[in-house]
Formats: structure tokens, sequence, C-alpha cells
């Protein structure tokens, strides 16, 4: 016969293991009844949601060049022109207010799936003065996020670590609040007949893939424009 | 026994509480219930990382260490030695808790509801923890 203690400890175990079941359940249905945000693509594009906006800007109106790029947060290409070419092109032409480039949303949601929500991040941090730090944390933090089934607990955490005011960035995200601006800037490239991504309207004329845009391109371009210069 | 029981209880509800709030530090729980408390305040400030850890990520280690212990430790009512390390750990706890409800209330003016619960929760499994390691080992059973 187990002694009375024993019979004590056994009964302890038990409302114990109760206790974490049930606590463990709790967590549960917390996680999983979290809102999910989603961005649909099927949107109305409203006039609101392109009023005097034609794409987040880097560099000076004067700049005597202008590239338009059409990227998806999750293409590769995208990411590897980001992280690879831009540094330099940012520092010696956009900052010397030689080239003003111009960033425009085109969510390939065919093959990337998560496209839409990272460029409505963006968007959302932009609300808050930070596009261009997320935009960069958004590229560099591809590997990780791309493969996420649910990307947005892993842009949240980089809204915070750039300071982002949490409870906006919330209402923000869970609204779709820029979802008519994302699918009005994919349209946009639609009707240029951007191919792919990354893609870049330069002087009305697209050119195609991460190679075709180099600081040497661009330098190029801009001593032709010096060469030709003012007649 | 029944103060290691007491310590096994609390350390089971602290260890949910912290992985409540370590939840939401990874955006995986929605919005943080809170009430009037300041807890985004107090879980997005910069002391909310201790020596770069999570400060709930600690909690909830802490806490699973605690547990653990305390059912070992009931295991072996005889052993005075799980009774001073039990009472080694939740002298940790407290300091650690110490420490947060100075910058809590000094230094950040803010308060989390859910660290307050967190800290009244150390402050018992403590107190259980003395009381257990006062009490000094079982008497050896009559043969």
């Amino acid at each position: 016969m187990a002694a009375p203690q024993d019979r004590g400890l056994s009964g302890f175990y038990r409302a114990i293991g109760a206790a974490a079941l049930l606590g463990a359940a709790a967590i549960g249905y917390l996680v999983v009844r979290r809102p999910a945000v989603s961005i649909p693509a099927n949107v109305t594009v409203l006039e609101a949601d392109t009023a005097g906006f034609r794409g987040y800007l880097l560099g000076a109106d004067s700049a005597p060049l202008e590239v338009t790029e059409y990227a998806d947060y999750q293409c590769p290409a995208c990411q590897q022109f980001t992280l690879v070419q831009m540094p330099s092109i940012e520092e010696r032409l956009i900052r010397t207010g030689r080239v003003r480039w111009r960033y425009r949303d085109f969510p390939l949601d065919q093959i990337h799936p998560h496209a839409r929500l990272v460029a409505h991040a963006a968007a959302c941090a932009a609300d808050q003065g930070k596009y261009w730090d997320m935009h960069r944390r958004i590229y560099r933090g591809q590997p990780e996020w791309s493969v996420q089934r649910d990307a947005s607990g892993t842009l949240r955490r980089y809204a915070r670590e750039l300071g982002l005011d949490l409870a906006a960035y919330d209402t923000c995200m869970q609204t779709a609040k820029y979802a008519g601006r994302i699918e009005a800037s994919k349209r946009e490239g639609e009707r240029l007949g951007v191919p792919s991504t990354p893609t870049f309207l330069i002087n009305g004329r697209l050119y195609s893939g991460m190679g075709t845009v180099t600081y040497d391109v661009l330098k190029g371009m801009l001593d032709s424009l010096a060469r030709a210069g003012p007649r | 026994m029944k103060y290691r029981m007491a310590v096994a209880a609390l350390s089971l509800a602290g260890f949910f509480v912290a992985l409540y709030l370590y939840l939401w530090k990874l955006g995986l729980v929605g919005t943080m219930a809170c009430g009037t408390g300041a807890c985004e305040a107090v879980q997005l400030s910069p002391y909310s990382q201790f020596l770069g850890v999570e400060v709930p990520l600690i909690g909830v280690l802490g806490y699973l260490a605690l547990f653990l212990v305390s059912l070992l430790a009931l295991q072996r009512p005889g052993e005075r030695r799980w009774a001073a390390l039990l009472l080694g750990l939740a002298s940790g706890a407290l300091l650690f808790t110490l420490y947060l409800k100075y910058v809590e209330f000094f230094v950040l003016r803010a308060v989390c509801r859910w660290c307050v619960l967190s800290a009244a929760l150390v402050v018992l499994i403590f107190v259980a923890a003395l009381l257990d390691w006062r009490r000094g080992p079982d008497p050896a059973p009559i043969r």
C-alpha cells in the first residue's frame, strides 16, 4: 500500500500536470487566435491611394538623371542589387546629387507569397519616416523571412528594432492601409511592360535584370548627358 | 514538502507569464492584454534586454529551472542540499527582480502589470524556498 505522503505527492503531480496543460492550451489559443495580417491584391485603387505619391524617393529633385526601380522584396535578384550595387550608387551618385532614385513596388504574387505583405510593412514604416531603414533591413533579412510560413512576426521585430511606434505599425498593417498604393504601383509597372524584377526605368527605357544597372552604367549615362550638355 | 510544492506551483505560473511576454516580443500573440498599464513601454525599452538577452526569455529559463529543481527536490525530501539549491536559485531571481523593479519604478516610471505579477510570484517563491531551507531535513522514517 502506498504511504500517505506518496499519495499526496501523486495527487500534486496530477494537479501540476493539469495546470501545465491548461497553461499550454491558453498560450496556444493566444498564438492561434492572433489576427492574421494579409494584404489584398484585388483591392480597388482609389485616387487617394496614389495622390501625390509616385514611389519612395531618394536624392535631390535637381539631379540630372532619374531612375525608377520596379522591385519585389522577395526576389533574390532585387536583394542582390540592393545589397551589392545600391550602396555605391547611393554613396557616389545619389548623395552627390547626380541621381534621383524612385522605388516602386512590383510584387510577383504568384512566385513570392510574402512580397505584398513585406512591401506593406515598408509602407507602414514610411508612415513613421523610416522607409529606407526598413527597406534595407527587409532586404538584409530576406533569407530569414522568405522561408517562414508567416513573415509578419519577423517584420514586426524589424519595426521594433528600428524604433517604430508598434501600436501605430500594428494598426497600419491590420487595416492594410497601403494595399491600394501597392496595387497602383504594380499596375503602373504592368502598363509600362515591366517583364521581371528588378527592372529600371531610365529616360523612358526599361532595363531588366540586376546586372543591367550598375554604378558604372549610370556613371556612363551621366557622362553622356554631360557631353551632350546644354547646347 | 509543502514549501517545495508551493515553489513548483508558483514557478509554473511564472513560467507561463514570462512565456506570454516573450511570445509577445516575438510578435506571436498579437496585442498585449495589459489594461491601463504601460506594458509595451516597459517591454520595448532599452532595459527589456539584459546583457543582450531578452528579459522575458531570462524569465522563461529561470522559472523553468526553479520548476524542475523543485520537482527533483520533492523526490528527495530528506536532502538539504536541494533546499539550498532552491534557495540559491530563488535568491538570484529575487535580486534580478529587485533590479527590474528599480528600473521600472525609478528609471522608466512605467508599470507593467505582468511584470508586477511576476515580481510577486518571485517574492512568494523566495519566501517558500527560505522556509523550506530553515525547516531542515525531514525526520528519518521510523523502522
